[in-house]
């Protein structure tokens, strides 16, 4: 992510960028819609239809049995921790949990064992809901249903791909490895908003525990469908599904192109053909994989090696009562709590930005626990957001209360920020309370008698300096303090001897 | 089971199993007697795609050691059993009698392999089969024929002609087939045993290489309704393995349901379901009627009954089977196991290797599944076919509202020529007409051997009973058995090359006319 990347500045287009198409056409008047598929791995111990482990990054081809590798005579039987995890996601995403059966789609692809892939079809789990994003916008949800995941082929030779292949080798721990597919309404109408939604959904998985929403390695994997209109009609134009999305900066790059491309092509009197489309990352562009003649017949039918699935009331309510809060509703929490706390009336805008942080990253518990210690929510939400948020993987294992700890010692003035940034960096690299490491570091703040000596000497010393901070010459103050900081080697909070200087002048 | 068969051996499996136990016969000298029986009878009849001389012996041992130590080895001690070719077994090829599979060592037993080794029983070798058990006679096997043990000119029926025949010359007491649309009950009509093809999901499938996941069975085949019995209480009971497999109560059907009183079928009502009589040749006709007969003087009543829907059976089976196999047989694609025939990329690679590993039967029923299930042909085909299905358990429903069982021919012939049928799928395939429809319905369904035609080949009478109903099943089947034993007997075969003479063995001498009339 960078500056450059116009979607990097809050979500919003930088100003002054004109929205122009590459052949030069104007953007304006037009809207993309889209609608996002999202390919999620489910966190579960075993894969879906055998006891194989599901993990990822181990040695090619050791979590693999004659069920996951689709050996003759063998027979898949479904998980129930997996169930449960799409039952997690639908009840987050508002859907209605439903009887549902699994079907068979067929195709030949080397890295699918069976040469086909058992997947949820017609009656699928999860139908129905929606998600809303944080701009206050509803995306619909179609369906989330329960799928098995591929192997994973390297084609080796110059291409990288199948076609020209030298070789190919398949990976096949990933095979039978359970996902759930969330398939979205065509309701996003932007890159940005179809960014802020797989962030949000992302947000919603990791919550919920079925996955760890890790788009980098896979285990979140987006397609998007685009087609564009003119602004006003409510006609859907012909789409194209894009594939290989592997950031949301990819998925955000890809639409804007994909709008930019169709634009040209229906702006200059053509017409958008249907077919699957490769994003290209590096060259920052769409190419065509097949067209809608070329698709697929995947003979879909009803896996007859699988029994109906229904969860009955007991394990759904089960279900429903485990979940924990979801993001948004999190972010809510924080805002109102912060607010309260505030002295000011409102919560100034920037911090939204921080709760949503604290939020994505999961470190709400030190907010709260800082904020309940009477922490200004203005510091605790730096400190979590910024700080705390740069060693993420710690942070969500520190414990709240000696980050409150912290928090009080810097906001009592016994740590200067400095200071205390840097007793925080400690905590999260090595553990350890506070006190302790401020004491191992020499930070331990002057008591107040100390400092009111200190200054008062600084006084005395400088007599020619006092005097024209007396007559109002402010920027003096900052002298004292520097003096004062000498002579305590930093052990004095600025503010603390500012506010002494003011006591002595009266 | 006085009665002794090779070598002074006992000849059911029951009273092998008997002996064995009871320390009386080893199961080394058993299985001894049977190895030498297969070299002595396999050649010409060519059953066995593989005998597992040595597995065997060892098993025998250690049966032998455990009874020596006082411990009991389980109700099937000694017996040795032959398996079809499409039951998985560890390390031991396991050909569906394809080329396909050529090479290839399953790394895991399959299911009905671990219970049959846990019961004490020794598994003797694999079995000739129609390739991936699509067929009727056992000729479409990569490997050659199997011939029929009664007349080496005929088929064996199928597709697991080579268990069928295994039992019926006596190379092996026992024997497991697999049962998609009649092809355990078929071939059992055709070579005079028992093949009995068990309620779907009481048996598991769990290294059952599948032809048509829906449909396939495993089943005993037996040289009594006793045996077979015994032998499906064995292989039985659930099996988290396989989702459909059923928790069924595990009563021990062999000695609940096979007794030897003459009155076991008194007060049940029996149907004789026209559909499964019609377009049968005459001397299967006169055998369903004697049967019937016999069931009456047996005490059941016995009433002729139509079930119209059957008819469409066999359509609606020739369209989901294939349908099923097309997605099964996917897998074979020359990646990660079996033939693979080498082009320059991929899908040249794929289309060489299931060009050159399947025989034309198979790609037929690729071609018609692949068909069936394609956009735009579902509905009129696949769709409708399980609409008929339904239509079809809902007949068999309404039947059993008022009815205990049903009788019917096993095949509307009795075996027929090498080669008449090869030219002919259709021909074929109408030998399933009256096996189809069990499977469709899930239900169990049994084959018990009732005399034989004019030119000494037996005939087979099934029994059909609602889903679970094999205990009352079971029953009939041992009336039929019994009165069987009246009728001319079926023809030495194996029997008189081997010197065997097993229990229910048919009593010499009786003319025809005195069969099915009360004693």
């Amino acid at each position: 992510m960078g500056p450059d990347d116009p979607l990097e500045l809050d979500g919003r287009p930088a100003p002054g960028r004109a929205e122009i198409s590459e052949a030069g056409v104007t953007l304006d008047g037009w809207e993309a819609v889209v609608g996002l598929e999202v390919h999620c791995e489910l966190k579960t111990a075993t894969k879906l239809f055998c006891g194989c482990r599901n993990s990822f990054g181990d040695e090619p081809n050791t979590n693999i049995c004659p069920v996951c590798l689709g050996l003759p005579g063998s027979l898949p039987v479904l998980n129930a921790a997996a169930v449960e995890m799409a039952m997690r996601i639908g009840t987050a995403l508002n859907c209605d949990i439903r009887p549902s059966s699994f079907h068979r789609k067929n195709y030949f692809y080397p890295d699918m064992p069976k040469d086909y892939q058992i997947s949820q079809y017609d009656e699928p789990i999860n139908v129905g809901g929606w998600l809303d994003l944080p701009d206050g916008s509803r995306v619909g949800i179609v369906r989330a249903h329960i799928e098995e995941d591929t192997g994973k082929t390297t084609h080796l030779g110059a291409s990288g791909r199948i076609h020209g292949a030298s070789s190919s080798l398949v990976d096949y721990n990933r095979a039978g490895v359970p996902l759930v597919e969330i398939v979205s309404e065509p309701d996003i109408r932007s890159a940005e908003q179809a960014r802020a939604y797989a962030a949000e959904l992302r947000g919603i998985l990791v919550a919920t525990g079925a996955s760890d929403g890790r788009m980098e390695e896979g285990s979140m994997r987006v397609d998007a469908n685009v087609s564009v209109r003119r602004v006003g009609s409510d006609r859907l134009g012909t789409r194209c599904e894009v594939k290989n999305l592997n950031s949301l900066r990819s998925l955000g790059r890809a639409i804007e192109y994909e709008m930019r491309r169709q634009v040209d092509i229906l702006a200059s009197g053509g017409s958008v053909a249907q077919e699957t489309r490769h994003f290209d990352e590096v060259k920052g562009m769409t190419v065509a994989m097949r067209s809608k003649e070329e698709a697929f017949d995947y003979r879909y039918f009803p896996e007859p090696d699988l029994v109906p699935l229904a969860p009955d009331d007991s394990w759904r309510t089960r279900v429903a009562a485990s979940l924990g809060e979801m993001p948004a509703a999190r972010r809510a929490r924080l805002v109102e709590l912060a607010a309260n706390a505030s002295s000011g009336p409102h919560l100034e805008a920037s911090l939204s930005n921080q709760v949503a942080t604290v939020v994505d990253l999961g470190l709400d518990d030190l907010v709260v626990a800082a904020i309940s210690a009477g922490i200004d929510p203005s510091l605790a939400l730096a400190r979590a957001a910024n700080e705390a948020a740069a060693n993420a993987e710690a942070a969500s294992g520190l414990d709240p209360s000696a980050f409150a700890t912290l928090l009080g010692m810097e906001a009592g003035g016994k740590l200067s920020a400095t200071q205390a940034k840097a007793v925080l960096a400690e905590m999260l690299a090595h553990g350890g309370d506070p006190e302790t490491i401020a004491r191992a570091k020499g930070f331990e703040a002057l008591g107040d008698d100390e400092l009111a000596r200190a200054v008062r000497e600084a006084v005395s010393a400088n007599p020619a300096e006092w005097e024209r901070y007396q007559a109002g010459e402010e920027k003096l103050a900052q002298f004292f303090v520097g003096q004062v900081m000498k002579a305590t080697r930093g052990r004095a909070d600025g503010k603390a001897v500012v506010a002494e200087l003011g006591r002595l002048r009266g | 089971m006085s009665a002794m068969g090779q070598a002074g051996q006992p000849a059911s499996a029951s009273a092998i199993a008997e002996s064995v136990r009871a320390g009386s016969t080893s199961a080394r000298s058993v299985v001894e007697a049977h190895l030498a029986a297969i070299d002595r009878e396999d050649p010409s009849l060519h059953a066995f795609l593989t005998v597992l001389a040595d597995d065997a012996r060892a098993g025998a041992d250690h049966v032998d050691e455990l009874v020596s130590r006082g411990e009991d080895p389980g109700p099937l001690a000694g017996v040795p059993v032959a398996l079809k070719d499409n039951l998985c077994t560890r390390g031991v090829p396991t050909t569906c009698g394809s080329r396909i599979l050529e090479g290839w060592l399953p790394p895991y037993d399959a299911t009905v392999v671990r219970r049959l080794r846990a019961a004490g029983a020794l598994i003797v070798g694999k079995t000739n089969l129609d390739e991936f058990a699509m067929g009727s006679s056992t000729e479409n096997s990569a490997f050659g024929p199997t011939l029929n043990p009664h007349d080496r000119s005929r088929v064996p029926g199928g597709s697991s002609g080579g268990s069928a025949a295994a039992v019926a010359s006596g190379m092996v007491p026992l024997a497991l087939g697999s049962d998609t649309g009649g092809s355990i009950r078929q071939p059992a009509a055709f070579c005079g045993v028992v093949g009995m093809k068990p309620t779907y999901g009481t048996v598991s499938r769990y290294g059952l290489i599948a032809f048509a996941s829906s449909l396939d069975q495993i089943g005993p085949f037996a040289t009594s309704v006793v045996d077979a019995a015994l032998l499906f209480d064995v292989i039985s009971g659930h099996d988290p393995h396989d989702s459909t497999s059923l928790d069924r109560p595990g009563s021990r059907l062999a000695e609940a349901n096979c007794p030897d009183s003459a009155q076991s079928v008194e007060g049940l009502r029996v149907g004789l379901v026209r559909e499964l009589m019609d377009g049968t040749d005459d001397p299967v006709a006169q055998m369903l009627a004697k049967a019937a007969d016999a069931l009456s003087a047996a005490g059941a009543s016995v009433e002729e009954v139509s079930i119209p829907e059957l008819r469409y059976a066999l359509c609606a089976y020739y369209l989901i089977a294939p349908a099923e196999a097309s997605s099964n047989l996917a897998r074979y694609d020359g990646v990660r196991y079996g033939l693979r025939v080498d082009a320059e990329d991929l899908t040249s690679m794929n289309s060489a290797t299931r060009a050159a590993g399947f025989g034309p039967e198979v790609k037929r029923r690729i071609m018609l599944g692949t068909y069936a299930l394609s956009a735009g042909y579902y509905e009129a085909y696949y769709g409708k076919a399980q609409r008929v299905r339904t239509v079809i358990a809902d007949a068999f429903a309404a039947a059993y509202q008022r009815l205990d069982a049903l009788v019917g021919a096993t095949a509307p012939t009795t075996a027929f020529s090498m080669g008449a049928k090869v030219e002919d799928p259709l021909s074929m395939y109408l030998s399933d007409v009256c096996t189809v429809a069990s499977n469709l319905a899930g239900h169990p369904a049994i084959s018990v051997p009732f005399g034989t035609d004019e030119a000494g080949m037996p005939v087979g009478v099934q029994v059909l009973a609602p889903a679970l109903g094999e205990a009352v099943m079971l029953r009939v089947a041992s009336a039929l058995e019994r009165a069987s034993a009246s009728l001319p007997g079926i023809p030495a075969a194996g029997r008189a090359s081997t010197g065997r003479a097993s229990t229910g063995d048919p009593a010499p001498g009786r003319a025809p006319g005195q069969v099915g009339e009360p004693a």
